[in-house]
């Protein structure tokens, strides 16, 4: 066989307890990250996905905590984003126990940062986040026409901020400042359950040579397997489906399989 | 009284979560050091590793004494050894990721980029894949053939294919593990491979070669 596509469940996490935004509006309490993670560890999980979404400094704090206490009882990767925005504080969340850190807004401010901790700490710890709305095409003004070109736009603040860049080109320049991944979430999708964006996802997998996370609008297992053979995505993040008992990562793997992907047994 | 497990920190990466997979796995001692003297009187010794293969070469040989303590205590002495990821790709002679930087050269053969021509593999490698031991080579019984959690966009081609104690595929062979004598070198990462990765770290705390 080869690589296997990794199953990823995505907690949300503020002041060191999980949230599930649906849209990044409501926010409701599903416990603690440290109790979910070992959870998911047992689950046979590929790698589970922490992204703080703390407002205060104190959450912050409160976060390297949790990321402490989850390297110690679970072995499996942890990825950890949210307020990355230098070297050090990919440092200091790599130090506590995670083995990667996505960088969000920062890439987008500032995209050297993903450069410097490429450099700092090697490229296979480093995911890009590439949170695009889609500004043209099908499904913008109208919904039912399938033709004209597409296009992207990166947006930020939970997907409320437009930029002016174009997701394209925005993941090929994060891809050539030494990113190892990058996570696409289609903001059009987050919390919909109506799936990924699989002709962002695809469009970008095709225009880097580094893996893509698919994330976005998670509503059922089709749509993890659509990731991987529509989108082209590595590896699949959902966040819902998983945490509120709708299926179970064994189920998840198991749909990956059944459509002839290669996934954990 | 079992002797300590040198852990040796180097400035690079993630050190804890060897620690604490060690154990996880049964250890009853890790001592994460920066010291000689630690490593040359310990029983087992872990070079763990992330980042880029020169760097990690030059941040061990930048500790005083290290790499004569390593070589005293592993290869002299005979203290059961566990390279992980850019750890076990250090036991080669040379590095070729940005410039050539030479290795440890405890078993001889190079690191060198994943080259892939099918555009859908990607590289980073990363993510879970097969462990298929080559059960005759040296190490036999430490490595079972399994699946475990892979991250690199480098891989060590030893001189000599009986150095080979795994491999796994991604665009073609790639070494998995090596292992000569008292010696193992995982590409993959033990502390992050679940259940697979806490056994092969209770056999190598078992491992009296």
């Amino acid at each position: 066989m080869t690589v296997r596509v990794r199953v990823i469940p995505c907690l949300d996490v503020a002041d060191g307890r999980v949230v599930k935004g649906v849209n990044f509006v409501d926010l409701i309490d599903a416990g603690d990250p440290v109790e979910q993670a070992k959870a998911y560890d047992a689950a046979g999980a590929d790698e589970l996905c922490f992204l703080d979404i703390s407002a205060s400094h104190e959450g912050r704090g409160t976060l390297i905590d949790v990321v402490r206490r989850t390297a110690e009882v679970c072995f499996m990767p942890l990825t950890v984003g949210g307020g990355v925005r230098s070297a050090d504080d990919a440092r200091a969340l790599l130090l506590a126990g995670a083995d990667k850190v996505a960088v969000n807004s920062a890439a987008v401010s500032r995209p050297e940062v993903v450069a410097e901790i490429a450099e700092r700490f090697g490229s296979q710890c480093v995911v890009a986040s590439v949170d695009a709305r889609r500004v043209c095409g099908p499904g913008v003004d109208n919904p039912g026409d399938d033709r004209g070109e597409r296009r992207w736009e990166i947006f930020t603040h939970g997907g409320r901020k437009e930029t002016g860049i174009d997701a394209i080109e925005h993941a090929r320049r994060l891809a050539d400042l030494g990113a190892g991944e990058l996570l696409v979430t289609s903001m059009d999708g987050d919390g919909t359950k109506r799936g990924y964006d699989l002709e962002l996802t695809r469009t970008i997998a095709d225009a880097v040579g580094i893996p893509v996370i698919a994330s976005g609008g998670v509503g059922n297992l089709g749509h993890l397997v659509a990731g991987v053979t529509e989108g082209r995505a590595s590896a699949v993040l959902a966040a819902s489906i998983f945490h509120f008992g709708q299926h179970t990562i064994a189920e998840a793997h198991e749909a990956l399989r059944m459509a002839g992907l290669p996934a954990r047994s | 009284m079992p002797g300590h497990v040198a852990l040796i920190d180097y400035g690079a990466g993630n050190l804890q979560s060897v620690a604490n997979a060690l154990k996880a796995a049964g250890a009853p001692l890790v001592k994460v050091t920066d010291k000689p003297d630690v490593v040359l009187a310990a029983e087992r010794v872990v070079l763990p590793g992330v980042g880029a293969f020169g760097a990690c070469a030059r941040a061990l040989r930048g500790i005083s004494g290290m790499v004569e303590a390593m070589e005293q205590r592993v290869l002299d002495e005979g203290a059961p050894f566990l390279g992980i990821c850019v750890g076990m790709q250090l036991l080669a002679s040379r590095g070729v990721e940005h410039g050539v930087h030479k290795g440890l050269d405890w078993i001889g053969g190079e690191v060198i980029a994943i080259e892939v021509t099918d555009p859908a593999i990607k590289v980073p490698h990363m993510g879970w894949n097969d462990v298929a031991a080559m059960k005759h080579r040296d190490g036999a019984g430490l490595i079972e053939r399994g699946e475990a959690y892979f991250l690199h966009s480098y891989h060590f081609v030893p001189d000599e294919g009986r150095d080979i104690a795994a491999i796994t595929d991604h665009g073609g062979a790639i070494t998995a593990a090596v292992a000569r004598d008292n010696i193992l070198g995982v590409q993959f990462h033990p502390e992050k491979s679940q259940r697979y990765g806490i056994e092969l770290l209770e056999r190598w705390l078992d491992w009296k070669p």
